[in-house]
């Protein structure tokens, strides 16, 4: 879990700055941070998923 | 300075998001584990023994839980202080190998009754979870010999299925023949409303993630799956009668959505994407006994990935709002009732941008694989 929330906000704070360095980029920063996003996500639910089915 | 200040709220803020509801869980079950050994220790202690005498059940938080997360057959809206249920009672549609069909309404099977050999079932028995499950019996109250009857019973789930299919017909046809009627003109009303959402999903969604000159046939079903996943997860939300049921939080409904995608993603697969999972380019032919059973694994966890995310989701949010609601009952104190409404109204919030995050993933996603299906000719 403390992974999967580091991993997310670093993604959320280097998108940031990316879209800081360059404002007209910033419709494909955020598609790409969101996709990314969602699979960090995926990975940290799925661990979620299996151990509330395990107890 | 900015930029890392930026950086570290966003993890704080990242990492208290996910910390904050696994801590909320882990309190209230070892409360309820508390609860359970008070329960067989048969030490009532002095709070406990005053909620038995003045005739109020124990709140186990867990049980309150799940009970609201998965599907059921009656839509129960309250318990009066005297103990009758107030519920709407849905129909139960059977097929059982004993007795054939049976159609009945669910308020004759409700709160431990039997009808016509039918009830609900408790615990385990033979090795299979029961709870919940509609088991038939025998006049001496046995389970039969046959096994579990097919369900096919109208339950919370359907009934919410059913009516947000019927809106988005009902949207959409009137939209389709108000576009008929007037042609592309200024949007007005409901239109207004609709018509950049359709282009969003057009614009930002299929065109760059499917080629420009191939996504028009595909436009259907990333649109319906974009309207049915959001338009359930906002109803989701709603907690009183026609609403409420967790529709997109049931694992069985997510892998129904998630196996169309595969469907369509593996039947509109072009020579390229075969040939990458079959014979990659650039990797030599000794290496084909690990990267060929990879590559077809890969073909399956990616709509794997897409069914656990909606669920894990959506029944996170749902669990987060219960159990922040269930504070008040643990405390049993008024004054809880005031952060714990905060922080529930705090939750919705985020739930309604997550119902539409999640919507917007699912077909990005979708969009995302479909296009990764039909790989354009650079290298030949």
């Amino acid at each position: 879990m403390i992974g999967a929330g580091l991993g997310i906000g670093w993604i959320g704070g280097r998108a940031m700055e990316a879209i800081a360095r360059q404002p007209e980029a910033g419709g494909k920063i955020q598609t790409a941070m969101i996709i990314s996003a969602a699979l960090i996500e995926g990975v940290a639910l799925f661990a979620v998923v299996v151990s509330m089915m395990a107890t | 300075m900015t930029s890392r200040f930026i950086a570290v709220v966003s993890i704080v803020f990242f990492t208290f998001g996910t910390l904050f509801p696994s801590e909320v869980l882990q309190a209230q079950t070892s409360h309820s584990q508390e609860d359970l050994q008070n329960e067989t220790s048969g030490e009532a202690h002095e709070a406990g023994g005053q909620d038995h005498a003045s005739g109020e059940e124990e709140f186990v938080a867990n049980k309150f839980i799940m009970e609201h997360i998965k599907d059921s057959h009656e839509w129960h809206i309250l318990t009066k202080k005297d103990g009758t249920h107030v519920s709407v009672y849905l129909p139960v549609i059977l097929y059982s190998k004993h007795s054939g069909f049976h159609v009945f309404s669910s308020k004759k099977i409700a709160h431990g009754h039997t009808h016509k050999g039918f009830r609900m079932g408790h615990g385990q028995a033979e090795g299979k979870n029961l709870e919940g499950k509609i088991v038939e019996v025998d006049q001496n109250g046995e389970l039969v010999e046959e096994g579990l009857p097919l369900d096919f019973s109208i339950t919370k789930n359907v009934f919410m299925m059913m009516l947000s299919v019927a809106i988005l017909l009902w949207v959409f046809l009137s939209l389709a023949r108000s576009y008929k009627r007037t042609g592309i003109s200024e949007p007005r009303g409901l239109q207004g409303f609709l018509e950049p959402v359709v282009v969003f999903v057009e614009e930002d969604i299929a065109i760059p993630n499917i080629r420009e000159e191939k996504y028009q046939r595909y436009m259907p079903y990333l649109l319906t799956i974009f309207f049915f996943i959001l338009l359930n997860n906002l109803m989701g939300l709603i907690p009183f009668f026609p609403f409420g049921a967790n529709v997109t939080g049931n694992i069985a409904v997510t892998m129904t959505l998630a196996v169309f995608t595969f469907l369509i993603t593996t039947f509109s697969g072009n020579k390229g994407y075969w040939r990458h999972i079959f014979n990659t380019p650039g990797v030599p032919v000794w290496l084909a006994p690990i990267m060929i059973p990879v590559e077809i694994i890969g073909m399956f966890t990616k709509p794997f990935a897409l069914m656990i995310r909606l669920f894990a989701n959506i029944t996170a949010g749902h669990i987060i709002v219960l159990s922040l609601i269930s504070m008040i009952f643990i405390f049993k104190s008024i004054f809880m009732s005031v952060p714990s409404l905060v922080m529930v109204i705090f939750m919705l919030c985020i739930e309604l941008l997550v119902a539409f995050l999640q919507a917007y993933i699912f077909t990005l996603l979708s969009a995302l694989f479909i296009g990764l299906a039909m790989p354009e000719h650079h290298h030949e």
